[in-house]
Formats: structure tokens, C-alpha cells, sequence
């Protein structure tokens, strides 16, 4: 399909702007001007919609195919968060910083305040701030947290480690390495969690947090959590919960109550806000209260007649991680989402959740590698070693699933698992639409031992094929020349 | 010249005081079409087994390890534009950078070729 | 019966379910959690059916006001939004999509994020950008970050007339890390260019400003910018892009990397986000920037296609030693800035910066002209400027917030010495008659 740039015809207008109603200014010296306009597009409004609307068929979604990409739970959205949302939109977050001015901001500073005690009361923290802008946004918010802790302590240059699982998202070593902290990597012992005796000799009074995973990326609750938990208190350092995979455990665990002093949300996960193609996410952070003082400012607060204000006083913070008050618009879904499941619907989320993958994990396990058999949370991961042994990678499945009409699972993360293929169905789809699905799964592993060369050309019925990254990674090409 | 290897898969073969390094021909088909080659700085010193610089392929991205001691004397410039080379030719023209060589005693801490080659067989 | 729609399984379904894997209850297949670390308590409220919901939604919306008359800005701006933004970002092929890490099935997105990069580069005059971080704020610390990966150095300096929130972002960003932020006061509204080059050496990552700056000056950093490479550090100049229609550019001003918010771009104001920062550089400095990059190649047919590349850098392969620890960007947001420079257009980009220049310059006029009150800077400005007024500002701008006007920022929050110190933004969505009651409200609350 040609680029947007390609259309474009010299003189087209895609909007008519307002008329001026006022006198023209006198012109800006030259040396403050551009040379000549940006190339952007010009098309008329028919050819501009006709382009946006083509490349959307160019993609799978929630609402066209099911997206069972593991650890990222893609859940339906539901459309009254959408509408919910928009009633936002005209709310300028200046209004609120100006003095006096949280009187005109009642609304959404409430719902902000609502919104940080029903994630306190899932999580089982103390005080959430909405500030963060995405899952990996609240990890680097709660290490630097949890830096200030021990900075306060006067432990600053002792605190040098954070220890991570060797099955831990990519995040969480990042976020930590970025807040200036070095990192400790445990293996995974043969159950399927962070092997307990290693973790007990990494441990040492330097290491700053524990960041975990609870179901961890392989889909497994770890039973020894409260134990670790422990370990890491005894020497000061504080747990970090990283909350990818809430789903699996709303109202069945809380992060807090089995020692977790620190959490972020994933609100594009859990709480059903669109993915939005890469974003916009939200990564809320709630803590213990040893750890409020150093939150993020403002900070929303409660006064006793139920006003809310904004706190920007407090000597200890860390300051801000972002410009406002986080995404607001996406947080908006996420409590639309949340009041309107209600306590017994965010059960049943969880629970569905963990049924739905659980029968995945059943139904195929004699087809593929299972390396951690054991009941699973919210997600699956298969290996697909018995393909491998046909010249059938992981990446393979993935790409004859597409012919079939399914987003592929992740496929090559937890790293530990070879050629890992995580499937996570999510609470919203129907056993229909997953028996579908695992029918198609068999087929691609008998032909993987039938004819591989079919699943090595896959696919055939998309408008590109498999495409040469290592061209586009030497040429770097991100910009259009035209 | 003789061959030595680490078990980080990098080589390094010396003439008269001169390292040449770089990552072995397994190194480079375990990699896959190598996209990137960051060299160091000429003049750089780095201690054996310490980061010299490092390779990336399109899915992956890997440290190389100096397999000696020394101070960085000339680079190969060649692989800033062409990082196939090394997939090509590892072992060879896919050399990385010359070091003078510190200490030849290092050397005993590596594995020859026939070692190596050994050593490959039990990963 | 289920107690949320959105789980579509029956009674019946449930069992054959349960019987497959072997079980007998739901309440089994949560045996891996210990019973002692089971949840003692749950209190979020019974649900809702979605008209309940949306109505409560809507009862909340009702407790802002919402006829307020803006002339505020401070890094977020009320601007128009073509309707196509609303209509096309909202199909769900974009919005319930993730990121495209299958390209085969996920063109829509690349090529959208692809030619969003595009506009970007176009309207910075710099070689590549990234598809999208966080805001504006988040942008500039990762630029700064980016800038101690490729000296090796620890200082930054940040220009005093950079946004304060975005100054503050940054501090927090590099609270833990071993780096100094020196800032430099800013001079009557602008950089203070004689104080950064006596604070220029060999020690400085790089130097961050910003055009047009939270006072409102525009400036044309091309001079200082050679001294600030002379002795190898970076310019970051965090922008306005709709003052790019008409404002020389960081390409221009040979700056290297440029950030700045997308807010403007079509994104609406939602009490300050979903917005998109953007991230754009010299093309040597590609291999240090954080985030996704889309790049193009063909596929085994020779057909064009795009996909995620230099993946490398980022934290999923890279772990701990990743260029940044972004996962999720804005992706939907930039495909807002990208239908929204796209409808707009060339000379429509054009034409919109000056509507705000003109709307501004004319307020800017008419308010200079009551008695007691003059303007900051001499330095021309875009859309925003700063007034003196005759009494603090806060009392004024809390008198005119009763009468439905929100009469600007006061500067006495981020700045010392600047009690009466008031910034005030139009843009072309404020009508003439909306200036006009603005100036006559204002003179009204100083007179008493």
C-alpha cells in the first residue's frame, strides 16, 4: 500500500481552519522561521479516510481475531469504557494546579482519589499514585521509590542490587538498571519459580528490592512468595510486585498481604483498556505506607468534609514522573471497568481467566512440549521442542497461525523456555472461539511432522509475507524519503 | 599463527605483539545475520575477559570480551557499514580490533583450536 | 449465572471445562495459592449494568466545570481536533490491536507508526524519530538520558525557561543516578546565554532548552548551539509542534534531539492524558534512542512492508543494559498526531500557527494596554506570553476562575520572585469575543 506521502497532491486540504477574527500580527523576524513548510501530507478528506481506514484492515485486533499473545492480556474492550472516556476530553489538567483551582476539578480528582482505593483495596496497598504512564513507567516509579526508602535511612550507597528472576520481563532488570541500581539475576529452579536456595544465597543487606512476577511469566503462583518475602525484609530490601498478570488473582491473592511493599498495574491488562496498537497503557504504583512519604506530587488527598486537594508539600518526594496526573483518559476506562464488573465480576474475571487457560494447557498438551506441567494461572507456556525436531521453530506456528486467522501467542519469551510459545486466552472468550482455536493448534503441529515446509512458508493469505528484518536493521530506514 | 579461543566464543591470534580479535565462526551462525558491530575506541585498554565491545544480530545482542589484555590499536572500520562480514567470514576478515598484546602468559587461560572444538561438542 | 457479560461461558460450558482438565470445582484450579495467603477481604462495590456505569461516569464528568474559557496552557493546549481524528483512530482494528509484533498481521499499525515518523522528522528537520514515548515531560529525560549514553558524561544543564514540570520529570528520572542538573536562570524571558557559556566544558552531557520556552519567547538557539558542540555536548530542545508550522527548526538550528508533547496534535486535553511525546535525532544517534522504531524493508517477494526494528536496544533482548526501560509507547495517540498533521496538512500547519500567533499577538495588545500591566519579554513570542500584572496574580487569576475564565498560569508556583507574573495562552480556538471579555474581566479584577 503507498504511503501517505505518496498520495499527496500539491494544494489538497483535508480541514478548512477557523476564520481569523482578528488583525494579522506584523511578521517574526526571518531568522526565527523555518525555511519552508513540513512536508506533511496533503490529501482531501475522502482520500485521507480512505488510506487511515485501508491500513486498519491491514491489522488483527481483539475485535476482528482472537489475540491470545501471552503476558499481554488481551482482553475485549468493552465499548462503554470508550464512550466513558471521551466525557473527559474537554478537562484541561491546568485548571487543577492553578490556586483554588481543585473547586473546578471535583470530578476528576475524585475519581482519581476512587479510583487509587479500589486498586489499594485489590492489591492490598496502602496509597496509589496514578501519575505512572505505563506498566514499565510504574516500575521505574517504584524503584525510585523504593531508592528514596533507603536513601532516607541513610543507605543510599549501601543499596546497590536489585534481584530479579531469570523469567521476569525485560522491564524489570531495565527499570532498576535506569534508577542506577545493578542487578542479580536468579535462575529458575525445575518447579517452575525463582529456585529458592540461589535466591537465598544472592540475598545479601546491599540488595535494595526483590522485583517479581506473581503469577510469574511462565504462568505459575509461586507457593514459597510469603517466604521470600521474608528473606527480603530480613536484610532491608523491599518487594517489588511487578503486576502484569493481576488478572489471574483478583480478589484470590493480594500482593500486599503476602509482602509485597510496592506495586504497579497494568490498566490496559487487567482492568479490559484498548492496547491502543502500543499504547496508550497506564501503570498506577500503590504502596505500603512506610513508603507514601516519597510518592510522587502532587498528591491527591481527601480533606474531612470529602474535599479532594492536591499535596505538593512534601519534603520527600521523589518529585514527578510525568507531566500531569497520568493517563487520564485511560484510567477513566479502567474505572468505568472496574465499577461496572463489581466485586463478584472481577472474581469471575480472574477465575475464568485461569479456566480458560488451564483448558488450553489440557487440551494441548499431547500435542506440544509442556515443560512446567503443572496447573497454570491465567496463561500457558508450551515449548515447541517436539517441532523442532521437524525444522519447525516457534516463530513457524506463529506465522501459519496468522493464515488461519489468529494473532499468535508470544512466542521466544519466558527466554527460559526454549522456542516458548505463551498462551494466554484471557476471561472474555468463549470455549467456542478457544476450541476453534486448540483444532487449529493440533493441525499446525501434525503438519509440522507432515509437511513443515507448509508452516516454513506460512504466511500465504496476508498482503506481505515473512519480511527481512535484517535488511531493515542494516538500512535503518525509518523515515520516508519520498 | 596459532588460534585461541574463549568460552564466550571470541578469538584472538598474535603476530609479533599484535592481538587480532574476534568472535568465532559458531559465534557468528548462532547469532544469524549480524546487523551491528559496536567497536571500541582506538586507544582503549581493557583487561582479558573484560567488555571490548559488542555485536548484535536482529533479535539478539551479545557483549564480546577481550580473549587478552591490551591497549586497542586499529578497529575494523569495514564492519561499520558492512556487519555481514562477519557472518561471512568470523575467523577472518570479520576480525574486530587489533590490541597490543600485554601479556602473552594470558594466552595459557584460553583453549586452542583442537580444545575448542572439544568444547563446542559439550554445549 | 454470571455476574460480568464480558465472561460468555454458561454453567454448562463451565463443567466440560472443568472435566477436561480434571476437576471438579473452580476453586481447585487456585490450589497452587496456599490457603494462609489466600484473600481475607474484597470491597469494591457490586457491578453495575453499562447504563448505570456510564451514568455515574457521566455524574462524575458533571462535578468539573465545564464552561470554562481557557487561555492556560503550560505544555497541554486546547486546540481544534478534526473530526476524521475521532472517527479513524477509533476504529478498532487500531485501537484494540497491541504492539505489531507480528508484522505480517499488523501493517495497519507499522506503516501508520512508519509515516507518524515521518512527520515527525518532516516537522523537526532532524534524520529519525522513534514511534512515540510518553509525553512531552518523559520525552525530555529521555533525551537527556540518551545524551549521558553517548558522551559518557554526568552533567546536564537545563535552561530555567524550560517547563517546570518538565525540569521536574528530569530531576526525578536521575534521582538515584550519579549525575548533576545545573540550572541556568532564565534572562527577561529567554536563555540566559552569556551564564550557560561560562558553565561550558568538557564535563557537560548536554545542554536542554526550549522553544518557545514556558514564558512564551521565541528564540533562535543556532549560535549557542556550536558552542555547545565545541566542547562535545548534545542541544536538546524540547518543541512546540505547532509552532513548527511557522518556527525555525531544531534541524535548522542544528540541534540534536529534539522532543516535545503531542498533546496539540490532535489529542483532546482529557485532564492531561493519554498525549504522546515525540523523540527526534541526527541519524548517528539512532542506535541510543529508547523505544520502538519502525523501519521498512521488503518481504521474499520483494514487497514493501515495515516492522519493528533495532530491537536490540530494548529491554526485551537487552534486559538491564536496554538504551530505555519503555515497553508500551502512545502508540494511538501519535496515529492521532498523524491523522491530525495529515488532515491538516502542509500549508494548513502553516496557516494554523499563524491563526495562533495573530490571536495571541492581539491579546497580547489589548492586555499590555490596561493601565499597570506590561509584557515580560522582549523576545517575540508564539501563542503564550507573559504579563506583569499590577497585583499578584494568583488572587486575579482566582477572581476570574469564578467568572467562568481561567485567565492563565501565575508564574509565583515555579519561579521565586514572581508574585505578579502571568502566563497567558490563545489559541485559534479563542474567538475575539472571548479575548475581548478576557481583557475587560481582567482590568475589572485589578480596578478592585
Amino acid at each position: 500500500m503507498q504511503l501517505i506521502y505518496e498520495k499527496s497532491i500539491p494544494g489538497r486540504r483535508g480541514i478548512k481552519l477557523p476564520t481569523s477574527d482578528v488583525p494579522a500580527a506584523s511578521a517574526l523576524p526571518q531568522a526565527l522561521l523555518r525555511q519552508e513548510a513540513a512536508g506533511l501530507a496533503e490529501l482531501s478528506e475522502l482520500d485521507l479516510v480512505r488510506h487511515f481506514t485501508n491500513l486498519s484492515r491491514r491489522n488483527f485486533s481483539v475485535d476482528t481475531n482472537f489475540y491470545p499473545l501471552g503476558s499481554c492480556t488481551m482482553k475485549y474492550n468493552a465499548k462503554v469504557l470508550e464512550n466513558s472516556a471521551a466525557l473527559f476530553a474537554p478537562f484541561h489538567p491546568m485548571t487543577a494546579l492553578l490556586p483554588g483551582g481543585e473547586e473546578f476539578c471535583q470530578g476528576t480528582l475524585g475519581m482519581l482519589y476512587d479510583l487509587g482505593q479500589m486498586l489499594s483495596d485489590i492489591t492490598g496497598m496502602d496509597e496509589v499514585t496514578t501519575q505512572p504512564l505505563a506498566g514499565a513507567h510504574g516500575e521505574m516509579t517504584g524503584i525510585l521509590l523504593i531508592a528514596a526508602y533507603h536513601a532516607a535511612k541513610g543507605n543510599k550507597s549501601k543499596k546497590k542490587y536489585v534481584v530479579v528472576p531469570d523469567s521476569s520481563h525485560g522491564t524489570n532488570p531495565a527499570s532498576a538498571a535506569i534508577a542506577g541500581y545493578e542487578i542479580i539475576t536468579v535462575p529458575t529452579a525445575p518447579y517452575g519459580d525463582m529456585d529458592l536456595e540461589l535466591f537465598k544465597k544472592a540475598m545479601n543487606d546491599e540488595v535494595a528490592a526483590v522485583m517479581m512476577t506473581c503469577p510469574n511469566t511462565l504462568g505459575l503462583f509461586n507457593p514459597h512468595i510469603k517466604e521470600i518475602s521474608d528473606i527480603a525484609h530480613s536484610h532491608d530490601a523491599l518487594m517489588y510486585y511487578d503486576g502484569a498478570n493481576l488478572n489471574a488473582i483478583m480478589g484470590k491473592v493480594k500482593p500486599g498481604d503476602v509482602g509485597f511493599d510496592v506495586v504497579h498495574v497494568n490498566l490496559h491488562k487487567t482492568f479490559g483498556t484498548p492496547h491502543g496498537g502500543g499504547g496508550p497503557g497506564a501503570g498506577p504504583v500503590g504502596v505500603k505506607e512506610v513508603l507514601i512519604p516519597f510518592l510522587p506530587q502532587p498528591r491527591i488527598v481527601m480533606e474531612d468534609d470529602g474535599k479532594l486537594m492536591l499535596e505538593n508539600s512534601n519534603p520527600c518526594t521523589i518529585g514527578r514522573t510525568a507531566g500531569f496526573f497520568g493517563n487520564f483518559g485511560v484510567m477513566a476506562k479502567a474505572y468505568a471497568y472496574i465499577i461496572m464488573l463489581g466485586r463478584e465480576g472481577l472474581i469471575q474475571v480472574s477465575e475464568q481467566a485461569v479456566l480458560n487457560a488451564n483448558y488450553i494447557k489440557e487440551r494441548l498438551k499431547p500435542y506440544y512440549d509442556l515443560p512446567y506441567d503443572m496447573t497454570c494461572m491465567h496463561e500457558c507456556v508450551f515449548s515447541a521442542s517436539r517441532q523442532l525436531k521437524h525444522g519447525v521453530h516457534a516463530i513457524d506456528i506463529a506465522k501459519y497461525l496468522i493464515d488461519r486467522g489468529y494473532h499468535p501467542p508470544t512466542v521466544y519469551f519466558p527466554m527460559i523456555v526454549k522456542d516458548a510459545i505463551m498462551i494466554e486466552p484471557t476471561e472474555t472468550e468463549s470455549k467456542v472461539t478457544m476450541d476453534e482455536f486448540i483444532e487449529v493448534m493440533i493441525e499446525a503441529a501434525k503438519t509440522a511432522e507432515d509437511n513443515p515446509q507448509a508452516l516454513l512458508d506460512a504466511p500465504l493469505t496476508m498482503p506481505i509475507s515473512r519480511l527481512d528484518e535484517t535488511k531493515a536493521a542494516r538500512e535503518q530506514n525509518v523515515c520516508c524519503q519520498w | 599463527m596459532s588460534i585461541y579461543f574463549t568460552k564466550d566464543h571470541e578469538w584472538v591470534k598474535i603476530k609479533d605483539g599484535i592481538a587480532a580479535v574476534g568472535i568465532s565462526e559458531h559465534a557468528a551462525h548462532e547469532l544469524g545475520d549480524i546487523t551491528f558491530v559496536e567497536l571500541p575506541q582506538i586507544g582503549k585498554t581493557v583487561k582479558q575477559f573484560e567488555v571490548l565491545g559488542s555485536i548484535e544480530s536482529v533479535k539478539a545482542a551479545s557483549d564480546i570480551f577481550s580473549p587478552v589484555s591490551g591497549k586497542v590499536t586499529k578497529v575494523n572500520e569495514a564492519l561499520d557499514a558492512a556487519p555481514e562480514i562477519v557472518n561471512e567470514s568470523a575467523e577472518d576478515a570479520g576480525w574486530m580490533a587489533w590490541l597490543e598484546l600485554a601479556d602473552e602468559a594470558e594466552l595459557g587461560n584460553l583453549m586452542n583450536k583442537e580444545q575448542y572444538e572439544e568444547f563446542l561438542k559439550t554445549l | 449465572m454470571n455476574d460480568s457479560n464480558y465472561c460468555p461461558h454458561t454453567p454448562q460450558e463451565i463443567q466440560e471445562m472443568l472435566s477436561v482438565i480434571g476437576i471438579s470445582s473452580m476453586e481447585e484450579l487456585f490450589a497452587p495459592i496456599p490457603s494462609e495467603l489466600r484473600a481475607k477481604t474484597f470491597n469494591i462495590p457490586p457491578g453495575l449494568s453499562e447504563f448505570e456505569t456510564y451514568d455515574k461516569m457521566k455524574t462524575i464528568a458533571g462535578e468539573n466545570s465545564s464552561d470554562m474559557v481557557n487561555f492556560i496552557g503550560g505544555g497541554f493546549y486546547d486546540h481544534v481536533i478534526p473530526a476524521v481524528v475521532d472517527h479513524l483512530s477509533g476504529r478498532a482494528e487500531f485501537y484494540t490491536a497491541y504492539t505489531p509484533y507480528q508484522p505480517e498481521c499488523s501493517q495497519g499499525t507499522l506503516q501508520a507508526l512508519f509515516e507518524y515518523q515521518t512527520s515527525i522528522c518532516r516537522l523537526t528537520g532532524l534524520d529519525v524519530a522513534n514511534a512515540s514515548l510518553y509525553d512531552g515531560a518523559t520525552a525530555c529525560a529521555e533525551a537527556a538520558m540518551m545524551a549521558l549514553r553517548i558522551t559518557g558524561r554526568n552533567r546536564i544543564i537545563v535552561d530555567g525557561c524550560v517547563n517546570p514540570f518538565s525540569r521536574q520529570v528530569l530531576k526525578t528520572y536521575l534521582y538515584n543516578l550519579d549525575v548533576e542538573i545545573i540550572e541556568v536562570p532564565p534572562l527577561d524571558g529567554v536563555l540566559h546565554q552569556e551564564a550557560l557559556k561560562l558553565l561550558l566544558n568538557d564535563e557537560v552531557a548536554a545542554v536542554v532548552v526550549q522553544n518557545p520556552n514556558f514564558f512564551g519567547s521565541i528564540e533562535d538557539f543556532s549560535s549557542i548551539v556550536g558552542q555547545i558542540q565545541s566542547v562535545g555536548a548534545l542541544v536538546v530542545a524540547s518543541v512546540y509542534p505547532i509552532s513548527l508550522g511557522l518556527l525555525k527548526t531544531p534541524g535548522e538550528m542544528g540541534i540534536d534531539i529534539a522532543v516535545g508533547d503531542g498533546q496539540c496534535l490532535g489529542n483532546p486535553l482529557s485532564f492531561g492524558g493519554p498525549s504522546f511525546g515525540f523523540i527526534a535525532a541526527k541519524k548517528a544517534s539512532i542506535r541510543n534512542m529508547p523505544g520502538r522504531i519502525i523501519g521498512e524493508t521488503v518481504d521474499k517477494k520483494g514487497r514493501r512492508g515495515y516492522v519493528l526494528t533495532l530491537q536490540a536496544r530494548e529491554q526485551h533482548i537487552k534486559r538491564h543494559k536496554a538504551t530505555s526501560n519503555i515497553c508500551s509507547n502512545q502508540g494511538l495517540c501519535a496515529l492521532r498526531g498523524l491523522i491530525f498533521l495529515s488532515s491538516v496538512g502542509k500549508e494548513g500547519l502553516v496557516e494554523m500557527a499563524r491563526l495562533n500567533r495573530d490571536k495571541a499577538e492581539y491579546a497580547k495588545a489589548r492586555l499590555a494596554g490596561i493601565a499597570g500591566v506590561s509584557v515580560l519579554q522582549t523576545a517575540p513570542t508564539f501563542n503564550e506570553f507573559t504579563l506583569f500584572l499590577p497585583k499578584p496574580a494568583e488572587a486575579v487569576v482566582g477572581a476570574l476562575m469564578k467568572k467562568g475564565i481561567v485567565a492563565g498560569v501565575p508564574l509565583s508556583s515555579y519561579f521565586a520572585d514572581s508574585e505578579n507574573a502571568l502566563v497567558v495562552t490563545v489559541t485559534e480556538k479563542r474567538t475575539k469575543k472571548e479575548i475581548d471579555l478576557l481583557v475587560k474581566e481582567l482590568e475589572v479584577a485589578l480596578c478592585s
